[in-house]
């Protein structure tokens, strides 16, 4: 018969204990026991309203007045309406575009600052600017930049003689678009690139100057060994960059509040608008939760990115 | 293969010269090895070869062409370095195939090469293992098997065997010295352990401070060090010192301070009365009457030879008998230089008189 060891060292024969007596000195069960206090807070603060969330999309409750069931009611009323579809075709937009510019400026960013240069710590802490600004903060002083009539662009251009009519900016649906998605650009980046540049430092200089010895040019060096060690980093800080922008709300409801004529609705904007605003929670909730298989995608492909790469977790050769 | 020169180079970092002039000539298939304490330059000379630092005057030329302003991929030189700095996301085949593939030779040829130089190091079973699945001793092999497919003109190791455990770094010690014997490439190697240099070198370069100490043969360098820090630095354990006066009147010894009379074979000339350091190696010592009357402070038997440690007057040194010696601590012993084998340094110079 087997015997197993107590936390005092005392040897006990197996078949002595109980099956609470064995949970309790069992290591994978201790650890269950830690961490039990923090599911709990996680399961009430997140899971729980989550599952409330999406419950309420399946009812018609309105601000003040309890709902029933309904079924998937407020989808198919979602599903006919261009508004809706409007917003998941203004958020996919949004997100794409402002990520790919982001890492490609962050990259970027982050191969220039990772170089020895005068001032390094001093131009470190001033990229971090545009992140550390509050949202609000930020988005109404665009809001000035992009003013109809005191736009400071609009100024400088009419100065140089390049246009002759201020540029209404958040005026005009595509033109807001771009304006916003510069917005979220312009406060993505530093996040980008400060995470990218710690993932280069750890990149060791030896390896480069191997690279260099093995014939490697600039752009080779980048790669063939930049670029793949840097993959792992990249997947978590585009996966949490793109989350990020999916979910916007800050900013496109202090800039345009969705306008105009809901050219720059993003989904999070929308059921705010619809939910609180309008008072149809339902709806609202249903708006909200049709979100969720676009982030649950975008962590599934950032989730199977990193297990592809073997030789990060090596031990065992498959 | 190519010979290399190095004449009169001097490096400096900002303010700071780390190397003040060093001339070292490297013939055709040589094998040098570069030695000196942690931060004598040796380090800095050997990157200063490679191009992966500038150089602030002086010359390096490679194979006859002064490569002073060519880039480091055009000087066809191969290094290994201290932490093997292997690419972590590529096998060991793609590992030592990354020079050819970025030359753009083809599939065939890359797979040839790196077959061939995989059966040289006993590679083969590994060739599709990951950096991580290796231990020390494959990492450091794949690191060569790296610089050896590229069949470069010259082969630069930095410290190679410094994270390799004791036994390991024998081993490897012996298998790259086969290696320079089959391959007969040029090969600079720095290294901070004397053993390594004396094992392996045609020619030991002693670096200290950033200037050469000396130059030569590996025995040539034991049975004459040019002065006190090549005598301390070659041979282990290190030579003995002790500081007297050469006798004035032409008798053959040295006196210390502390009246031990220490035997000399000759005394150079005009050294009659003369400060100087009387260097005598471990091994140079012999147990019988008439010596110098020590202490017996720590005895260490090593199995193959006992290493005694002894104070005479108020020096402790260190002597080594291939015999078994049945001493203990505070026990009265009187040890005897052989005086054909003392080793006389100036002073105030450290010079070899």
């Amino acid at each position: 018969m087997s015997t197993v060891e107590d936390a005092e060292g005392r040897t006990i024969r197996r078949g002595e204990l109980s099956w609470w007596g064995r949970l309790q000195i069992n290591r994978n069960w201790l650890a269950l026991w830690f961490m039990l206090p923090a599911a709990f807070f996680l399961l009430l603060f997140l899971a729980w309203p989550l599952i409330l969330g999406v419950w309420l999309s399946f009812t018609d409750t309105r601000l003040a007045r309890p709902g029933k069931f309904i079924g998937f009611e407020n989808y198919e009323w979602l599903w006919d309406d261009s508004v809706f579809w409007l917003s998941v075709f203004n958020t996919l937009l949004y997100t794409i575009v402002a990520s790919i510019i982001k890492f490609v400026i962050g990259l970027y960013l982050a191969l220039l600052l990772n170089r020895h240069m005068p001032f390094k710590a001093m131009i470190r802490s001033v990229v971090l600017i545009p992140f550390i600004v509050p949202t609000v903060l930020s988005a109404i002083a665009f809001w000035w930049i992009y003013d109809s009539q005191f736009s400071i662009i609009s100024w400088s251009l009419k100065q140089m003689g390049l246009i002759e009519r201020n540029i209404d900016f958040l005026g005009d649906g595509n033109l807001a678009r771009a304006s916003l998605i510069f917005v979220n650009i312009w406060r993505g980046v530093p996040f980008v690139a400060i995470t990218l540049l710690a993932g280069l430092q750890t990149v060791s200089p030896s390896l480069y100057e191997a690279a260099t010895l093995d014939g490697a040019s600039a752009w080779q060096r980048f790669r063939y060994v930049t670029y793949p060690l840097l993959t792992p980093i990249i997947a978590v800080v585009m996966t949490f960059s793109v989350l990020f922008t999916f979910t916007d709300f800050q900013l496109i409801w202090a800039m345009t509040r969705g306008g105009p004529a809901n050219a720059t609705h993003l989904m999070a904007t929308l059921s705010y608008s619809r939910g609180i605003l309008s008072g149809q929670l339902g709806e609202g909730a249903a708006i909200a939760t049709a979100m969720i298989p676009f982030l649950l995608a975008a962590i599934m492909i950032s989730w199977f990115g990193l297990q592809r790469r073997k030789w990060q977790h090596g031990e065992n050769n498959e | 293969m190519a010979s290399v020169q190095i004449s009169d180079v001097r490096k400096s970092f900002g303010d700071v010269e780390v190397l003040h002039g060093v001339s070292v000539p490297i013939e055709d298939g040589e094998f040098v090895v570069l030695v000196g304490p942690s931060g004598c330059g040796k380090s800095t000379l050997l990157r200063l070869l490679a191009g992966l630092e500038n150089i602030t005057s002086g010359t390096i030329s490679i194979g006859g062409r002064v490569v002073n302003n060519v880039h480091p991929k055009e000087r066809d030189i191969a290094m290994v370095f201290q932490n093997y700095a292997l690419y972590p996301h590529m096998t060991v085949a793609k590992n030592m195939g990354f020079s050819l593939m970025l030359r753009g030779a083809s599939r065939s040829e890359i797979d040839a090469r790196v077959k061939k130089a995989a059966g040289i190091l006993g590679l083969n079973a590994l060739l599709d293992r990951y950096p991580r699945q290796l231990s020390g001793g494959q990492r450091q092999r794949v690191a060569m098997g790296r610089a050896i497919v590229r069949d470069p003109q010259v082969f630069l190791f930095d410290e190679p065997l410094s994270n390799l455990d004791a036994k390991l770094r024998v081993a490897m010690r012996t298998e790259i010295k086969e290696l320079h014997q089959r391959l007969k490439t040029t090969t600079v190697y720095v290294t901070h352990d004397q053993i390594e240099a004396m094992t392996m070198a045609d020619k030991i370069v002693v670096m200290h401070d950033g200037v050469i100490e000396q130059m030569g043969a590996p025995l040539d360098l034991y049975d004459r060090p040019a002065n006190q820090f090549v005598a301390g630095f070659i041979g282990s354990p290190a030579m003995n010192f002790l500081e007297g006066k050469v006798s004035a009147n032409g008798s053959l010894y040295v006196q210390t301070s502390g009246g031990d009379k220490l035997p000399l074979k000759n005394i150079p000339q005009g050294s009659n009365g003369r400060e100087v350091v009387y260097g005598i190696r471990p091994e140079h010592f012999e147990l019988g009457e008439g010596g110098l009357g020590a202490e017996v402070v720590v005895v260490e038997p090593t199995g193959s030879e006992t290493q005694i440690v002894a104070r005479i007057g108020n020096q402790e040194v260190i002597a080594v008998f291939r015999e078994r010696q049945s001493v203990k601590p505070g026990d009265r012993i009187s040890l005897r230089p052989r005086a054909d084998a003392v080793h006389l340094f100036a002073k105030d110079s450290g010079k070899r008189i």
